[in-house]
């Protein structure tokens, strides 16, 4: 049994970092305690909630956040959720987690492709698009 | 805006609201992706607005997955809590770890996790 305080550091690392961690969070709760797959995809989704108001007050104070582009997604994408955890809370854990296996191997490959295509880190390019966007 | 540019939208937005409701994960995988490739958005951008998308999108599933038991209050604290301080750490060490690399790696064990569940 992994600590529950250790994979919610590695977690918040992998999600500062901009790559993700929700995934890691899951993988981790299902392997390395005896959490089902549903129950970690309960608390992925619930502790994302307090981590995501203070990320949003932030980037909206930024102006990072374009209102009318988020509320056409937001219409979107509650459909969708309230679709998805439906079926989710109806498949068999084995199910779903082949599912999600799935998923893993396809993000995981995109990462691994798009990583090919922009060899910089996150910051860095986010060093160099700010100086683009001076010039 | 064009109609069938903001349908597309509410596409690309049915799309991640239905990864994250069925995978319990923020559709951040989906949603940042899309906006800077098909969109056009920068990456701030996309980061900022995929963050207001997914909050109600996890709160509104956190609720679908509560009404069938399948949320640990408990542990969903403990994890957030922990999650904070690794989030600060991570954004203090992306300026200095070699973020590329870690990208990769990341990218390895979450294809390696993925055949581990698959088979």
């Amino acid at each position: 049994m992994m600590p529950i305080y250790m994979i919610g550091i590695i977690t918040g690392i992998i999600s500062g970092m901009a790559m993700g961690g929700g995934t890691f969070l899951i993988v981790a709760l299902v392997f390395f305690t005896n959490i089902s797959q549903h129950v970690a995809q309960g608390v992925s989704l619930a502790s994302f909630l307090p981590t995501a108001v203070v990320a949003i007050i932030v980037h909206f104070r930024q102006g990072n956040i374009k209102v009318k582009l988020a509320l056409l997604l937001i219409a979107g994408s509650l459909c969708g959720a309230i679709v998805g955890a439906i079926l989710a809370t109806k498949l068999e854990t084995a199910l779903l987690r082949k599912i999600f296996g799935f998923y893993l191997i396809g993000t995981g490959g995109f990462l691994l492709w798009q990583s090919r295509k922009t060899p910089l880190g996150s910051f860095e390019r986010r060093m160099k698009n700010e100086e683009g966007r001076k010039k | 805006m064009k109609k069938h540019y903001s349908l597309f939208i509410v596409l690309i937005g049915l799309i991640s609201g239905l990864v994250t409701g069925l995978l319990g994960i923020g559709g951040g995988t989906v949603l940042v992706p899309a906006m800077t490739s098909i969109l056009n958005e920068k990456e701030h951008v996309a980061h900022g607005t995929s963050l207001a998308v997914i909050l109600p999108t996890a709160l509104i599933s956190t609720v679908i997955y509560s009404f069938n038991r399948y949320v640990n209050i408990g542990l969903a604290i403990q994890i957030a809590i922990s999650g904070m301080i690794g989030g600060y750490m991570g954004a203090k060490l992306m300026n200095r770890l070699p973020s590329a690399i870690l990208r990769k790696l990341f990218a390895v064990f979450l294809i390696i996790a993925g055949l581990k569940m698959v088979i």
